[in-house]
């Protein structure tokens, strides 16, 4: 692989994502609107209701609507991935995912270049519903806001290598609905998204350890500390241990000779 | 006939789905400059063998070389020399037509001046330069199978690959897209593999293969075949080939 061909196709396949997301508008609103209903919404409703200790990284007394900040952009960041994904079953399904795929560039390098688009465009949808959070008065250090930038990378990577997973699993469009239901809603309110998971342990054990094991909770805290400039190790290995693992089952599920795609090319025989 | 001078050469291919087999033991070569026709019922194995080709499928069993690079060994030397066009179309239909080529020349990693170049050229000669800015969206079947004919041409392949490329077009846009096809394997000495269950899309000087139930039953000019076939013209020797009886 040329390191120029790979320079072109990834910057081709970012143009082609990013058109893509300009003239789908609503996909953009929708992708603000979901986390500001939580936000200004859900957390002023439950502000009174859910008391937050101080706990790491926070030094002092915070709202919840602060709290609910990281689990909010990580789900920016899971739709963003689910949506991408979403366009990989609708791309396999209506055919375009052929162009990609018949590429004269290692399968294994499409996908991470398909990725890192995705990954681009949730890093967008991150900042701007930030810009719009300090319009109504809940904001970080500046500092903060670029701290969070390698961790949104990171989260971004993660969490679209395991929709591209999912994906490669996927025969039809139509099963995808149900995999949104079961899947996106679990994992974020199983997580440290919108209580600490000392709180879930006061309820339930068997809720924390679940918790625990959710690999989001790990993406919610990662961002949650570099938000407050400090760096949660144990949070960015563990992300990148899923990481690893599912880009790994993902590009072994495209494989060619080896994956599943064998039995979900619709079309003549 | 000399090594050097065959675009694709498949040699004892088979591929099975489940127990299913899909392709037993296929072989046939397409010569540059060649128009060969892959004649096939639906169900043949034509999109299967396609699949196979272009590597969107492996099969353990048999060989395929492009311009003499093997698929298994330097796959994407071989894909480098490949220009495809799927029976289902493959266009992204929110983006117009020339960041549809500029997309496909990036994926081939062509330059920017170059590849700006190269979709002019394709367009114009397909007809289609003047509605580059346009989305696919707005355009009609025919035009979009020639934007994917020209897609297809941007990286000059040495063999273009075309999987029931008419289908779902009218009678028109079909004949005006076969008549183009032919004419540029004569003028740009690339060699084309053409799958269709259309006989009215083979022409008297083609070549054609018949895959039947994932055989190779016939290979041969279109005089031979039904020669052979102890046919009046190339529609009858397809229905004995395959066992077809008209109603």
């Amino acid at each position: 692989m040329k390191m120029v061909h790979a320079g072109r196709c990834l910057s081709g396949i970012l143009l082609r994502e990013s058109l893509r997301f300009v003239h789908q508008r609503e996909r953009f609103i929708a992708a603000l609107i979901r986390p500001l209903v939580w936000l200004l919404v859900f957390a002023a409703g439950f502000r009174s209701v859910l008391g937050i200790s101080i706990i790491p990284p926070y030094e002092t007394y915070i709202s919840y609507e602060v709290y609910i900040v990281p689990g909010l952009i990580g789900m920016i960041q899971l739709f963003n991935g689910m949506q991408s994904s979403l366009s990989m079953v609708y791309d396999r399904e209506m055919g375009s995912m052929r162009t990609l795929l018949v590429s004269p560039l290692p399968r294994w390098y499409l996908l991470v270049c398909k990725l890192l688009a995705g990954t681009f465009i949730s890093i967008l949808q991150v900042y701007a519903f930030l810009l719009i959070a300090s319009a109504f008065g809940i904001s970080m250090e500046p500092l903060g806001y670029l701290y969070l930038l390698p961790s949104l990378i990171v989260c971004g990577l993660m969490l679209g290598a395991f929709a591209m997973l999912l994906s490669s699993l996927i025969k039809q469009l139509e099963n995808f609905a149900g995999i949104m239901n079961f899947v996106i809603f679990p994992m974020f309110f199983m997580s440290s998204s919108l209580y600490p998971l000392w709180r879930m342990r006061e309820s339930s054990e068997l809720l924390f350890y679940i918790c625990s094991l959710n690999p989001f909770t790990y993406v919610v805290e990662l961002s949650r500390f570099a938000l407050y400039q400090r760096f949660n190790a144990e949070a960015c290995i563990i992300t990148l241990i899923a990481l690893a693992f599912f880009l790994g089952a993902a590009i072994y599920a495209y494989d060619p000779a080896r994956g599943m795609m064998h039995r979900k090319t619709a079309g003549g025989t | 006939m000399a090594q050097n001078s065959l675009a694709l050469e498949i040699a004892g291919l088979s591929f099975n789905f489940g127990k299913k087999a899909a392709l037993d033991d296929v072989s046939f070569a397409v010569a540059k400059g060649q128009f060969k026709v892959l004649l096939g019922p639906n169900g043949a194995g034509k999109t299967t063998l396609f699949s196979l080709v272009t590597r969107l499928y492996v099969s353990a069993r048999g060989n395929i070389r492009v311009n003499g690079a093997d698929l298994r060994d330097a796959p994407l030397l071989a894909l480098a020399q490949m220009g495809i066009v799927f029976q289902q179309p493959t266009l992204d239909l929110d983006l117009n037509v020339r960041q549809n080529l500029l997309y496909h020349a990036a994926l081939h990693g062509m330059e920017k001046k170059h590849a700006r170049e190269r979709v002019e050229t394709e367009l114009a000669r397909l007809g289609m330069l003047e509605r580059q800015t346009e989305k696919v969206r707005q355009l009609n079947g025919g035009h979009r199978r020639r934007v994917e004919i020209a897609r297809a041409l941007l990286h000059q392949p040495k063999m273009l690959l075309l999987d029931e490329p008419t289908v779902g077009l009218d009678a028109p846009s079909r004949r005006d897209i076969v008549e183009h096809v032919h004419r540029m394997a004569q003028e740009q000495n690339i060699a084309i593999l053409w799958a269709t269950h259309l006989i009215d899309e083979v022409f008297e000087e083609d070549s054609v293969i018949v895959l039947h139930q994932g055989r190779v039953c016939a290979d041969d000019s279109v005089a031979r075949v039904t020669a052979q076939a102890g046919a009046a013209n190339i529609a009858a020797a397809f229905d004995r080939i395959t066992g077809y009886t008209p109603a």
